[in-house]
């Protein structure tokens, strides 16, 4: 049994269990980044930007670091990792953020 | 092989005698109830510096278990000990152990569960961990005890096997009765046990994540590598007890037996109480009864195709359990014998034996008895009833 994995591959579901890493160990971490969990969402936040004041609250409660901080603080989804939990539109104090389907 | 003076030991001091030639690197326990003296040796051997390794006195068995693991995949080799609600207290973690792959000796000697409140001798500490993937490992006397100590660090800590390993002994009657046991040397225990090698160790510059999640898009598949490298300790565990039986002139297999080869009623044993259905048995046999005796060294994996070549030449077999499946249907080794000769077209009567629950004692002639009803289950084909509760005042 190897410990080399290919986190790609796995993701692709290129694997069987003969191939995958003993005790799912991972030897050169980090491979989190290679885990798009933005497939889990069900519906996503889309920001209004015109209605957007910059506060960052969403920045700040987003529990999986998926708001990302541009430059004079306008705020981006990022819908590789967003799960759609919907923190951002209970937080924004200007409901500037508004779930939508897909 | 060097022949080394007997010891009168205490079954706690000879397990404790034995971790100490398998030179392990940590040991972290509980040191309070339901601790056994093992430990305490233990402490006392790192105290004095006969044995160089970190003792860890943690807050629980569920803490003491956790800084094995740890220590494990660290690459060192580890021990601790337990039993009843001190291994109930571990359990999640003994799955972590298990399929984290980290190999951890323990010894467990075995108690029954509360309540009513009751310290004695009773397997049923053990079966409840019976499914977690631990080998677990069953001792008749104190000298098994200590020889199979060796053989667990063995089995656990070769690359095919990468597992943790219990060793049960019955509490009381092997943990705290002395025997005379032979030793094997300080040499041949160094050469048996090297120290350990691990190819993937924690280690601060070569960064490894352990204990990682698993989705249902690959849980499956880690859960089938694990199961695999249970399969695989039949092959591992033979060769050491082959390399064991070179240095000690004492052979280990998956069973001790007496006079199986031409029995036709067989009894089957876990633990201690192989010896005292041994000694009914040779009474038996001077009668002229074809009955023999089964005390199963290893309980997990269960060594199916060996018991089979057993089973397959007895007329009937009464299976006797220290531990009871609540709600079930007996005790959870005749629930497997009863798996065991289904599945393998063996159509014989099979009887279970509840017996000793809360250390209720078990005598020479209660084992005529029984050996007295397997051997009329051959007579008659079949038992009574499937299930009895031996000795229950009725």
């Amino acid at each position: 049994m190897s410990a080399k994995s290919d986190v790609k591959k796995i993701l692709k579901g290129e694997f069987t269990y003969k191939t995958l890493p003993m005790s799912a160990m991972i030897l050169s971490p980090p491979t989190s980044p290679e885990y798009k969990t933005g497939t889990w969402r069900v519906k996503k936040p889309v920001i209004d930007q015109s209605k957007c004041i910059r506060c960052l609250l969403c920045w700040v409660y987003c529990p999986d670091m998926a708001i990302m901080r541009l430059e004079d603080d306008h705020v981006k989804i990022d819908y590789d990792y967003c799960k759609g939990c919907g923190i951002c539109v209970s937080v924004c104090p200007v409901k500037a953020i508004k779930m939508e389907e897909g | 092989m060097t022949q080394v003076e007997r010891l009168a030991f205490m079954g706690d001091e000879a397990v404790a005698y034995a971790v100490k030639q398998c030179n392990v690197d940590v040991i972290a326990a509980y040191p309070i109830t339901p601790q056994t003296i093992i430990v305490e040796r233990l402490s006392e051997y790192v105290a004095n510096g006969e044995l160089d390794a970190a003792f860890i006195p943690v807050e629980s068995e569920h803490s003491a278990i956790s800084a094995c693991v740890g220590a494990s995949l660290a690459g060192a080799r580890v021990y601790t000990s337990t039993c009843s609600q001190g291994l109930a207290l571990m359990h999640e973690i003994l799955h972590a152990a298990s399929s984290m792959r980290a190999p951890i000796g323990m010894t467990i000697a075995n108690r029954s569960l509360n309540a009513p409140l009751n310290i004695h001798c009773e397997h049923s500490d053990v079966m409840n961990a019976r499914d977690t993937g631990w080998v677990h490992l069953f001792a008749n006397n104190v000298q098994q005890a200590y020889d199979l100590t060796f053989i667990s660090f063995k089995v656990a800590e070769d690359p095919r096997v990468l597992l943790p390993v219990s060793v049960n002994i019955d509490a009381f009657v092997l943990s705290h009765s002395v025997e005379p046991i032979t030793p094997i040397t300080d040499e041949d225990a160094a050469k048996y046990l090297p120290p350990r090698e691990y190819e993937y160790p924690i280690n601060p510059d070569r960064p490894i994540t352990y204990g990682t999640m698993a989705l249902p898009d690959t849980y499956m598949e880690f859960k089938m590598q694990f199961k695999e490298a249970l399969d695989r300790v039949p092959e591992v565990f033979e060769e050491a007890v082959k390399e064991y039986e070179k240095i000690s002139g004492r052979r280990y297999w998956y069973y001790d037996s007496y006079e199986i080869e031409d029995a036709d009623a067989l009894v089957i044993v876990l633990g201690s109480t192989y010896g005292t259905v041994k000694t009914a048995a040779k009474k038996l046999r001077a009668e002229g009864l074809k009955v023999g005796v089964m005390g199963l060294t290893m309980f997990r994996p269960l060594p199916e195709k060996e018991l089979v070549k057993v089973l397959r030449n007895m007329k009937a077999v009464v299976v006797m359990d220290r531990a009871y499946s609540y709600g079930g249907l007996g005790g959870p080794l005749y629930t497997d014998i009863i798996g065991v000769l289904y599945r393998n077209g063996i159509r014989i009567p099979a009887k279970n034996i509840v017996y000793g629950l809360g250390g209720r004692d078990f005598k020479l002639d209660e084992a005529e008895a029984i050996l007295r009803m397997a051997e009329k289950g051959v007579r008659e084909g079949g038992f009574e009833t499937h299930v009895d509760w031996w000795g229950v005042r009725r």
